[in-house]
């Protein structure tokens, strides 16, 4: 059991990083499939096999495909991928890696500090996991099954196209007549104009 | 007697009703309420004064205590009103010439917008002076004092479009502040080491507790004197009086001739154990005196403008009223001050006419040959120039005026010197009368007669001339009377008699009188020629620039104050504000950095907050 | 396009957190707690491409720094 852990921890940790610093979206978002895949093997090596089915039906078979219809729907070309290449400057990631890094030292420093224990010392058994759901935390279901609603419902909203070129406008122009005209900002106390910014 | 403070009341309440419903009213209406109050005023004058002198009160002084304006553990000044002789002297001479005064503005003023307002401004006026002439502690002739001057500001800035008159207006009131503030810190400096603000009270406890000639009594005298000096236009603080000229004619008549300017004289003398307490300060006034009557003197000779002329007229007489008192002749003074009143108001409504009759011409150098034209001027105009100069044994003024100049040698404080300075000064009143007489009255027409005024106008004239006549006859009556308030003139210095110094005064009144006639009307290229002469236009320039204060209070505070205005005009206290608010905008303009609209720009500050909250849960 | 991936990337990654606290105390709060988290996934998910949709359509690319309308 721990040597599938760790194989299916570092296929996790790997495949992320392919994504990362992939150029084409549909490749990245492949490795992030095989990520959420290798991430649901290392829910059954722990003993939660209910999640582990849950994850791949959910996150990886419906989200992610939902990713790769949006994908395949813009129809990007060439150009992304260019795009895309110009965008992985070291100026761009140095600062979130660095971010990253103090990250990792403190979740480090936690774990460190948590103590060991076995793993896999016993399952929680999908039987358990629906029994608590539909007792005490029956109420997040019923949030949850809102939220899902309200999901869909914007979902809807914002992708009905009926106007878009007065959309399009709104979006764009601020300098037209009908628009609220803008004033410059004085400085307090006068009527001196500010410095404009 | 107990009429005595509807006096006071009259005038100040129909001057509230004037300034409240004035300018509804018609002529005729504010016509009878401002001259029926100071009529009515004038009337109970008389019967209290009536009163008073066929059975005078107790110590010939009468006391009526109206209210307690202020109580606060040991300051408790009260609204009462004291009576004795000076002050019933003065209130009658204030109210009498007051409503001769209040007849003729009637006409004079009938066709200009601000009647009512005038007539409002007037009768605040006499009730201020009234007032202070009537207090009988220090806070409420302060009140009074400081009435007058408010009133003095309103009527000389009376037609406030032309600026030229706003700022003559503002000028006497920043004079007569000076002195007032000394007149605040002698105040202050009386009731800390006295205790008490009624004037009695006062002198008993200033006499009791004060040596003579200790500093407390002469810091005291000298810092009253400075109020004085400041509203009787003395040195050097005489700047404001000719200015004030920019006034109507009638309030030249009776603030700055008859009335206000004499409060000084008033203060002094209601204060004279204080005065006699201070040796060195009572030196003082009879020389700020002495000088002042020279310099306005010479500066009255070489002024064109006919109301000018009256102005540094008065000051010089004024000046004789301060060497009497400086010198110990207290009553002299308060003689003089009674045939100045009538002489030096009818001079005034006499330009007033003559103004007027000429279409508005104030220069001396234009006016001529009137004596045909406009008799009734003429005439009186000449009675008061004879009693103002001091022509022998006929006018009033003489009386009063040899009685000072010979109170000068032979009074306590007398000096020959003074003598001296009082007899130049009777050549140059002399002349400057004349001068103004023959240029104004003889010669040929210069500007031709385009209105001759009524009888409103031409009444107070002719009773003020008889007064001024008949004003020597009650010289001895008089200064027995004001004997009962204030010290008789000792006779202390020998070497002069009253006589003597009469005949050396007529002599110069004559010869005045000569060289006017000379240079004025019989050749008058002779004056044309003395002025051409470089030394003559010199002196002559100089003298007509008041001897060159306006220059250097200019130089010396007006200049320098606004120097420093202008420095100041950036407000370096202000620039705490702004910069509070410059900040704000400084931090604003900082803080609009991180409003950049960027997604990405958000999440790494989420990013960026997430770590560094997780830090802080972790490692603290 | 790569925000979003990255963005299931760190709901997964709190989701296994909880899994293995509630696999260590053999809970199954844990689980619930992923459920959750993935229901919220879901919709977050639909909404966000709708919206990169709209965007591709308004803007015709996909670069978020074109979304600088907020600015100032």
């Amino acid at each position: 059991m721990e040597v599938a852990f760790y194989i299916a921890a570092a296929v996790a940790i790997i495949s992320t990083i392919l994504m990362l610093t992939g150029l084409n979206v549909v490749h990245a978002l492949l490795y992030l499939i095989v990520s959420l895949l290798a991430i649901a093997v290392v829910f059954y090596a722990i003993g939660a096999p209910f999640v582990a089915a849950l994850e791949v039906i959910i996150y990886a078979g419906a989200i992610m495909v939902l990713f790769v219809f949006v994908v395949m729907m813009l129809n990007l070309g060439e150009h992304a991928i260019s795009m895309e290449k110009a965008w992985l400057t070291p100026g761009i990631w140095i600062g979130p890696t660095i971010l990253a890094g103090l990250l990792l030292v403190e979740v480090a420093y936690l774990v460190a500090r948590g103590g060991g224990a076995h793993m896999g010392a016993g399952i929680v058994a999908p039987k358990q996991v629906g029994i608590v759901l539909f007792g005490p935390y029956v109420i997040g279901v019923e949030l949850a099954s809102m939220l899902l609603l309200a999901g869909l419902v914007g979902a809807y909203h914002l992708g009905v196209r009926t106007t878009p070129r007065s959309e399009v406008r709104n979006a764009r122009d601020t300098h037209t007549r009908w628009a609220a005209p803008r004033r410059d900002p004085v400085l307090p106390g006068t009527d001196r104009p500010a410095r404009t910014p | 007697m107990e009429l005595l403070w509807l006096i006071v009341a009259i005038p100040m309440a129909s001057a509230l009703v004037l300034a409240a419903l004035g300018s509804r009213c018609s002529r005729r209406a504010v016509t009878a309420w401002g001259v029926g109050s100071i009529g009515v005023s004038a009337v109970i004058t008389l019967l209290v004064a009536a009163d008073f002198v066929i059975s005078p009160p107790a110590g010939h002084a009468y006391t009526e205590f109206l209210w307690t304006w202020i109580s606060v553990a040991d300051f408790q000044p009260r609204i009462g009103l004291y009576l004795d002789a000076l002050s019933l002297v003065m209130i009658l001479v204030v109210t009498f010439v007051g409503f001769w005064i209040h007849l003729y503005s009637a006409e004079f003023m009938m066709h200009d917008e601000g009647y009512s307002r005038f007539f409002a401004y007037m009768n605040l006026f006499v009730a201020s002076m009234l007032t202070l002439l009537l207090a009988d502690n220090l806070l409420l002739l302060y009140l009074g004092w400081e009435g007058v001057g408010l009133c003095s500001y309103l009527l000389i800035g009376f037609w406030y479009r032309d600026p030229a008159n706003g700022l003559a207006a503002r000028k006497a009131f920043i004079v007569t502040r000076v002195g007032d503030t000394a007149m605040l810190l002698g105040l202050f400096l009386l009731f800390t080491g006295l205790g008490t603000m009624q004037i009695q009270d006062l002198m008993h406890r200033a006499s009791e507790q004060w040596a003579v000639g200790s500093t407390l009594a002469v810091a005291a005298a000298l810092l009253l004197l400075g109020g004085a000096v400041g509203k009787s236009a003395q040195l050097p603080l005489q700047v404001w009086l000719p200015d004030a000229m920019a006034g109507p004619t009638p309030t030249s008549a009776l603030i700055h001739a008859a009335t206000m300017v004499t409060a000084g004289v008033y203060l002094v003398a209601r204060t004279h154990v204080l005065f006699t307490l201070a040796p060195p300060a009572q030196l003082t006034v009879a020389a700020v005196g002495s000088a002042t009557l020279l310099l306005a003197g010479c500066s009255a000779l070489t002024q064109h403008d006919i109301k000018r002329v009256l102005a540094y007229s008065t000051v010089s007489q004024i000046g004789y009223m301060f060497l009497a008192l400086g010198v110990g002749a207290w009553s002299a003074a308060i003689f003089h001050f009674v045939t100045h009143a009538f002489f030096k108001a009818l001079l005034f409504l006499g330009a007033g006419v003559i103004i007027e009759a000429l279409h508005d011409e104030h220069s001396i150098f234009r006016m001529g040959g009137l004596r045909k034209e406009l008799p009734v001027a003429f005439w009186t105009f000449l009675i008061a120039g004879c009693s103002l100069a001091g022509l022998p044994f006929i006018t009033a003024g003489f009386y009063s005026k040899d009685l000072i100049i010979w109170g000068a040698w032979s009074a306590e404080q007398g000096h020959p010197g003074f003598w001296i300075v009082g007899m130049i000064g009777v050549l140059l009143t002399s002349l400057y009368t004349f001068r103004l007489i023959f240029r104004v009255f003889f010669g040929p027409i210069l500007t031709p007669v385009s209105k001759r005024s009524g009888y409103a106008m031409t009444v107070p004239l002719v009773v003020l001339a008889i007064f001024a006549v008949v004003g020597g006859v009650v010289k001895e009556p008089l200064l027995a009377f004001v004997q009962s308030t204030l010290p008789a003139m000792v006779e202390a210095n020998a070497g002069m008699t009253e006589a003597f110094s009469e005949v050396v005064a007529a002599f110069a009144f004559l010869s005045g009188l000569y060289f006017a006639y000379l240079f004025h009307l019989q050749k008058r290229s002779l004056a044309e020629d003395a002025v051409a002469n470089p030394a003559g236009r010199g002196l002559h320039a100089w003298w007509y620039a008041d001897w060159g204060f306006d220059w250097l209070y200019d130089k010396v505070f007006v200049q320098p104050f606004l120097w420093v205005a202008r420095i100041n005009k950036n407000d370096f206290i202000d620039a705490f504000y702004t910069g509070i608010a410059r900040l704000t905008e400084v931090l604003y303009r900082a803080l609009q950095l991180t409003q950049t609209g960027l997604v990405r720009w958000y999440a790494a500050g989420i990013a960026l907050g997430s770590v560094l909250f997780l830090a802080m849960a972790v490692f603290s | 396009m790569f925000m979003l991936m990255s963005l299931e990337v760190m709901l997964n990654a709190a989701g296994l957190a909880f899994v293995l606290a509630g696999a260590r105390w053999q809970q199954a709060d844990g689980q619930i707690a992923f459920l959750f988290i993935l229901a919220m996934a879901a919709a977050e998910v639909s909404i966000g491409l709708a919206l990169v949709l709209q965007l591709y359509h308004h803007f015709n690319s996909l670069d978020a720094d074109v979304l600088s309308g907020m600015k100032g």
